[in-house]
């Protein structure tokens, strides 16, 4: 691997940012590095950080460079990143494992066949691979509360459709680049619709607003349509019939 | 004590200083477009400038006191009267129960705030009465809604801001993204007179320009990347896109610069068809400019004066009524 010579990168993000770069592709090491050295800067409580967040790669820190000057907080961070090889650091402490029901295709998801096809695989092996990985929360971006999810397998590294899908609706499940988003609420996308679940991950009218932290598992079991109805009827905390457990190892 | 909403235009929401803290959760910090008008109101109303505020994009509406209470009208001047008498703008005014404000369309400029004394008393989500749209958060206020407001407040106040609702020069600084972008491409930005474009919204406003437009390398394989307001944005299409409160958290369309904080009110103030330019500066610059603007923003009260003078004032009082008489005391 090229990181040890390029990365990790220290860089400027705006008047009031820094970023920790680990590599220009999303891998689980990278990403691994990126969610604990953003944990070991919040464990450093900075007086004049103002939030920290982790993206697929990166990990980033905004600060007031009023109370906090750029050299200072640079110089911090180094100290910190140079602790340990980050990229062979532990994930986060409590993560939870999610397994939440999933309708496979079906008019509910209509782009499952596709996917599967573009994947060199038949509909029911697709739906066999994908409900048996447990992927990981790798960031949660671009809207609120809605989580990347990786890594499938390399058969799952298809590309996401030229032309957008002009809405999939929340709880949407989509695939493109070995990778799932579970869709925190009604959007376009260029990902393949390829299951369906009632987990709601942006709550914004209840005391826990968002469901998942990145390090968390999920796990997407397959339900029939009648079965995830029955759910929706039923199931009001938004979890979608989901079991949520502590992961311990 | 609330004011009644009668009438009111397309885009109208609450908004305080946004909400920190949940970046990484998605949610990116929302808050007023012009957070130096959040500052005004609250200091004509002698309140603290996070109280929450109604920002008016373009159109304000009809609103009923219900109850005596003290409001202000700051950022982008707006037509204003009550009970068909023309109040002045950047001012804070008194309202007896059964008085109706009217606030027309802007005459320069973006966003209006009205603020009610006390501060509006919405709903706290996620630490902040900042709606946002995009994340479904809160909602654009509608005929028929109510503002709540604790009701306390002075009035009788006005100010002479500086003068930021025509765009300008922007001030940014390099991101990590703008080597990305070669010499030329930089240069050529720099030089170039941008106008506002139409599509603009809290998530970001549009710029145009004459000839090509401006393109990084390998623009197409950037692993998305956090996003921060300020931030310019290229699209696919090559026109500058400034983000603004309610822009997305991550991205990947790459970004050339980042305008400074102090003078996101002015971008996000600029007409449609306004004219922007943008100057590099460097980050110990960046921070000397953020750092007197800081300065002066703690020497605004000092620039606070009582709205009714003596009777040989009148004729200079009228003249506040006229925007274009507004002076710039700092540039």
């Amino acid at each position: 691997m090229s990181h040890a010579i390029q990365f990790p990168l220290m860089r400027t993000v705006g008047f009031d940012g820094l970023l920790v770069t680990f590599a220009d592709t999303m891998t689980e090491p990278s990403n691994r590095a990126a969610l604990a050295l953003r944990g070991a800067i919040e464990m450093q409580k900075l007086e004049g950080v103002v939030e920290t967040s982790a993206s697929l790669a990166s990990t980033y820190v905004r600060f007031d460079p009023a109370r906090l000057p750029h050299a200072e907080i640079e110089d911090r961070v180094h100290q910190v990143l140079s602790q340990r090889d980050w990229y062979t650091a532990p994930l986060p402490p409590g993560r939870r494992l999610w397994q939440v029901p999933t309708v496979y295709g079906t008019g509910l998801a209509p782009q499952l066949d596709d996917a599967a096809a573009a994947a060199g695989l038949s509909t029911e092996d697709a739906i066999e691979r994908l409900s048996q990985t447990r992927v990981r929360v790798l960031t949660i971006g671009f809207a609120p509360g809605q989580p990347y999810l990786g890594p499938l397998g390399p058969e799952f590294d298809i590309p996401r459709l030229k032309e957008l899908t002009p809405i999939v609706p929340e709880g949407a499940l989509v695939l493109a680049i070995s990778q799932f988003v579970l869709i925190s609420g009604p959007t376009p996308t260029g990902w393949r619709h390829v299951g369906q679940t009632a987990f709601r991950c942006f709550r914004p009218e209840m005391e826990q607003s968002f469901a998942l932290n990145p390090g968390d598992e999920m796990q997407f079991l397959p339900v029939s349509q009648e079965e995830l109805e029955e759910i929706r009827s039923t199931c009001e905390d938004g979890t979608g019939g989901a079991t949520c457990q502590e992961i311990t190892a | 004590m609330s004011l009644i909403v009668h009438r009111i235009g397309p885009a109208c929401t609450i908004q305080d200083q946004g909400r920190a803290g949940y970046l990484d959760q998605g949610l990116s910090r929302s808050g007023a477009a012009d957070v130096l008008a959040l500052h005004e109101g609250a200091l004509l109303l002698g309140q603290s400038p996070t109280c929450a505020a109604l920002e008016m994009a373009g159109k304000g509406g009809e609103f009923e006191a219900t109850a005596p209470i003290a409001i202000a009208l700051t950022g982008a001047p707006m037509q204003a009267s009550i009970d068909g008498s023309p109040v002045i703008w950047n001012a804070s005014h008194q309202m007896a129960p059964g008085q109706r404000l009217t606030i027309g369309s802007v005459l320069q400029g973006n966003y209006g705030y009205l603020h009610l004394g006390g501060g509006i008393d919405s709903e706290v989500i996620l630490g902040s009465r900042s709606a946002h749209l995009t994340a479904r958060i809160g909602r654009a206020i509608q005929a028929g809604d109510h503002l709540p407001a604790t009701g306390a407040g002075r009035s009788g106040l006005k100010l002479s801001p500086d003068e930021r609702f025509a765009g300008g020069v922007l001030r940014v600084v390099a991101s990590f993204q703008t080597a990305l972008f070669d010499d030329d491409t930089l240069r050529r930005f720099t030089r170039t007179e941008f106008r506002r474009g139409v599509r603009t919204n809290r998530m970001g406003m549009q710029l145009n320009s004459d000839g090509e437009g401006f393109a990084a390398k390998g623009q197409l394989n950037i692993l998305s990347e956090v996003i921060t307001p300020g931030d310019i944005q290229m699209t696919g299409a090559g026109d500058p896109l400034i983000l603004l409160p309610e822009c997305q958290t991550t991205g990947g369309y790459p970004r050339i610069a980042t305008v400074l904080p102090c003078d996101l009110p002015r971008a996000a103030q600029t007409p449609a068809g306004g004219h922007i330019r943008f100057k590099f500066v460097s980050l110990e610059q960046a921070c000397a400019l953020q750092s007197a603007h800081d300065a002066d923003l703690a020497r605004l009260p000092s620039r606070v004066e009582p709205l009714v003078r003596d009777p040989h004032d009148i004729p200079d009082l009228l003249s506040y009524q006229l925007i274009s008489g507004m002076i710039s005391a700092t540039e």
